[in-house]
């Protein structure tokens, strides 16, 4: 092949998909059959990080990025003044190959801009991982783009050769859909959802009663919503996204601060700064609710449509509720110590061992990793009594903030710097 | 009167398992386990040699499994962790281990239980790093080839994970500071010692031990990185935390090109 087209390509079409944010690789069952290559068993891997500091796990590439679609917030509708390419199938199997066999990536990400019809597009896609798959012997993972407005026979036969299919849903708010991607209706992304998820639900109930049924994208789907672009809420982002979660059974839902590529009216200016911390909130938020224990409702409501910035959403929800706290380490339920600021779960899982054995100490949780900065003023333990009982939640905040660093802080701080 | 023993073995995790089986049978006093090639004798205690027997490794190795299938893979990943004193640290541990009835890798709360812990959770990290870490290079004799670096002695631990992932090619990982490799013949994994000139790292440079096409393949990977990156998002001091500076000089994708 000829090293330089493709190197060309590559540039191009990698660096249009860049944007899309999953890079994980984990959560599959398949395993290296007939000593061919690879295997998607483990954990997943990050092999390398970008400079911005993302895993690169995956080769994330467009099969093309000719587009028909003209959406505002996306850099290869068609409106933009880019250059265009596009992979064939063969080129996009022999890099995947090649690079995989390298120890270099986990696998593929395969995207695309929609050139002719949603099916057309589909129909390559699928012929990539089906390539892949039947005639590389390849058992490496493949995440495929559910293109919208894909037929369902397409979306099953892409389950059958794909770990993992997404469709991203971009923009959390149906107006603020009709806003930027005229072109797309609501339901062109939920469909092939629907399909996916009825699908996997089918392969779980022949499971178990026929042992070879073939798998069907074990490592589930995913969506991403874009952040900052329409003026949304987090909690109109929260709330979709625990929709998503409880009516699609998603795996994960992305968010994706809005990295400017347009000038256009009805988005951010181009060099505006990406909401990363906002994003990372939202995250944060993500995991309370995934592995915390925590309701939507209880972090973001009508009273609370926002999250704080400064703080970290359990610490703002914990000092909203202080008559909650303080709470005995030596014996709270694990589900109230996972309420406590400053305790991860993996401190919880420590806590609820060590303490069989003996009452815990400031030092004990000091060693085992907790976050005492924080968490001093939500518990006691042994030998320790709450010293802060008198402290109003602004007042704890303020010792808090007093006491700790954080990178982003200078961006939103209201006060003025005294040497800059 | 008892007097307290050091025992000296040969460095291998069976010699190390050899010399437990030895303390426990004999009821020693136990001042320090030692590794042969950096003994030291005490003032007040004996020094005594252990000759490896793989039998009674198995024995104390089942022995700790019985007990807890965790305890003895910390006990594994802590000793590959090649931590000053860490011998004596893993015998309490395990003397611990037997003396008391409940699960005790679970006590967080005790010292020894918890440095342990942490230190092969330290291993574990370093194990799953190089998983992630190695670059194969083609050979004109098609072997995929890698040299790698690890803080700890990792290669026994990887080496699984590589043979069920790289079925159908033959490759070789060769750790250049304990000078030893793990190589796969399409069957099985061995180990093996090289005559090395130099090593592999990501020169820019071409070796003549290398196709042609390797060099494109890390071309098109060094493009492909910059390319994903997000300029606008730039966090450096996130990227070196994941990929601290130490292993840049064998990751193709960090080598100087323009």
């Amino acid at each position: 092949m000829s090293f330089e087209r493709i190197k060309e390509k590559l540039n191009i079409l990698a660096d249009a998909a860049k944007y899309d944010v999953s890079c994980s690789s984990s959560g599959s069952t398949r395993g290296n059959k007939n000593k061919g290559l690879g295997d998607s068993t483990g954990m997943g891997i990050c092999h390398t990080y970008t400079e911005d500091g993302r895993c690169v796990s995956l080769l994330k590439i467009l099969l093309t990025n000719h587009c028909i679609f003209d959406c505002a917030y996306c850099v290869t509708r068609k409106s933009n003044d880019i250059k265009r390419a596009a992979f064939k199938i063969q080129e996009a199997v022999d890099l995947t190959i090649n690079f995989y066999r390298r120890n270099y990536i986990e696998g593929l990400f395969l995207s695309s801009g929609i050139f002719k019809s949603p099916d057309y597009t589909m129909e390559r896609l699928v012929a990539v991982a089906k390539k892949l798959r039947l005639e590389e012997n390849f058992n490496g993972y493949i995440h495929l783009k559910s293109i919208p407005g894909a037929s369902d026979e397409l979306m099953y036969e892409a389950g059958l050769y794909a770990d993992r299919l997404s469709v991203n849903i971009e923009v959390p708010t149906i107006s603020g859909l009709k806003l930027l991607a005229p072109d797309k209706k609501h339901e062109d992304f939920t469909k092939p959802m629907l399909k996916v998820k009825n699908e996997i639900l089918i392969y779980k109930a022949e499971k178990k009663i026929t042992k070879s049924t073939p798998i069907y994208a074990p490592a589930g789907q995913s969506t991403q919503m874009i952040i900052g672009a329409t003026g949304e809420s987090d909690k109109d982002i929260m709330y979709s996204a625990t929709h998503y979660y409880k009516n699609y059974n998603m795996k994960r839902v992305y968010y994706s601060g809005y990295v400017p590529v347009a000038d256009d009216s009805r988005l951010p200016a181009i060099g505006s700064q990406v909401p990363m911390l906002r994003e990372n909130r939202l995250y944060q938020t993500d995991w309370l609710l995934r592995f915390y224990g925590f309701g939507v409702k209880e972090i973001l409501n009508d009273t609370h449509p926002n999250l704080d910035i400064d703080v970290d959403p359990k610490l703002s929800w914990a000092l909203r509720n202080l008559s909650q706290f303080p709470i005995d380490v030596n014996t709270a339920e694990p589900r109230m110590l996972a309420r406590i600021p400053g305790l991860g779960m993996n401190s919880v899982y420590k806590i609820i061992n060590a303490r069989k054995y003996r009452k815990l100490t400031f030092d004990h949780l000091k060693k085992i990793g907790v976050a005492l900065n924080r968490a001093k003023y939500f518990m006691v333990c042994s030998g320790n009594d709450y010293a802060h009982k008198d402290l109003q939640a602004i007042q704890i905040k303020g010792l808090i903030l007093q006491n700790s660093q954080g990178k982003f802080r200078n961006n939103y701080s209201s006060q003025l710097s005294l040497f800059n | 009167m008892n007097e307290a023993k050091i025992l000296v073995y040969d460095g291998s995790f069976n010699g190390y398992l050899t010399a437990v089986f030895q303390a426990f049978e004999q009821k020693l006093i136990i001042a320090d386990i030692q590794k042969e090639e950096s003994a030291q004798s005490g003032l007040f205690s004996d020094a005594k040699l252990v000759y490896t027997d793989v039998l009674k490794s198995k024995r104390v190795w089942n022995g700790i499994q019985k007990k807890n299938n965790t305890a003895i893979k910390n006990i594994y990943f802590a000793f590959l962790s090649e931590t000053k004193g860490i011998e004596l640290l893993l015998y309490r541990y395990i003397q611990k281990l037997f003396s008391e009835t409940e699960l005790l890798h679970l006590n967080f709360s005790d010292d020894i239980v918890l440095k342990i812990s942490q230190l092969a959770k330290s291993v574990g990290r370093e194990k799953h790093r190089m998983e992630a870490f190695v670059r194969f290079q083609l050979t004109k004799d098609a072997i995929y080839f890698s040299n790698i670096e690890p803080d700890f002695d990792v290669l026994p631990l990887i080496s699984k994970h590589f043979k069920s992932r790289y079925a159908d090619q033959q490759w070789i990982i060769y750790d250049v500071k304990r000078k030893y490799g793990i190589y796969y013949n399409l069957d099985a994994v061995e180990f093996i010692t090289l005559d090395m000139d130099g090593i592999h790292s990501n020169k820019t440079k071409k070796s003549n031990v290398f196709t042609d096409e390797e060099y494109e393949f890390q071309d098109l990977w060094n493009n492909y990185f910059k390319s994903t990156n997000i300029a606008s998002r730039v966090n450096l001091k996130l990227h070196t935390q994941h990929v601290p500076k130490r292993y840049w000089k064998y990751l193709s994708e960090k080598k100087a090109v323009s």
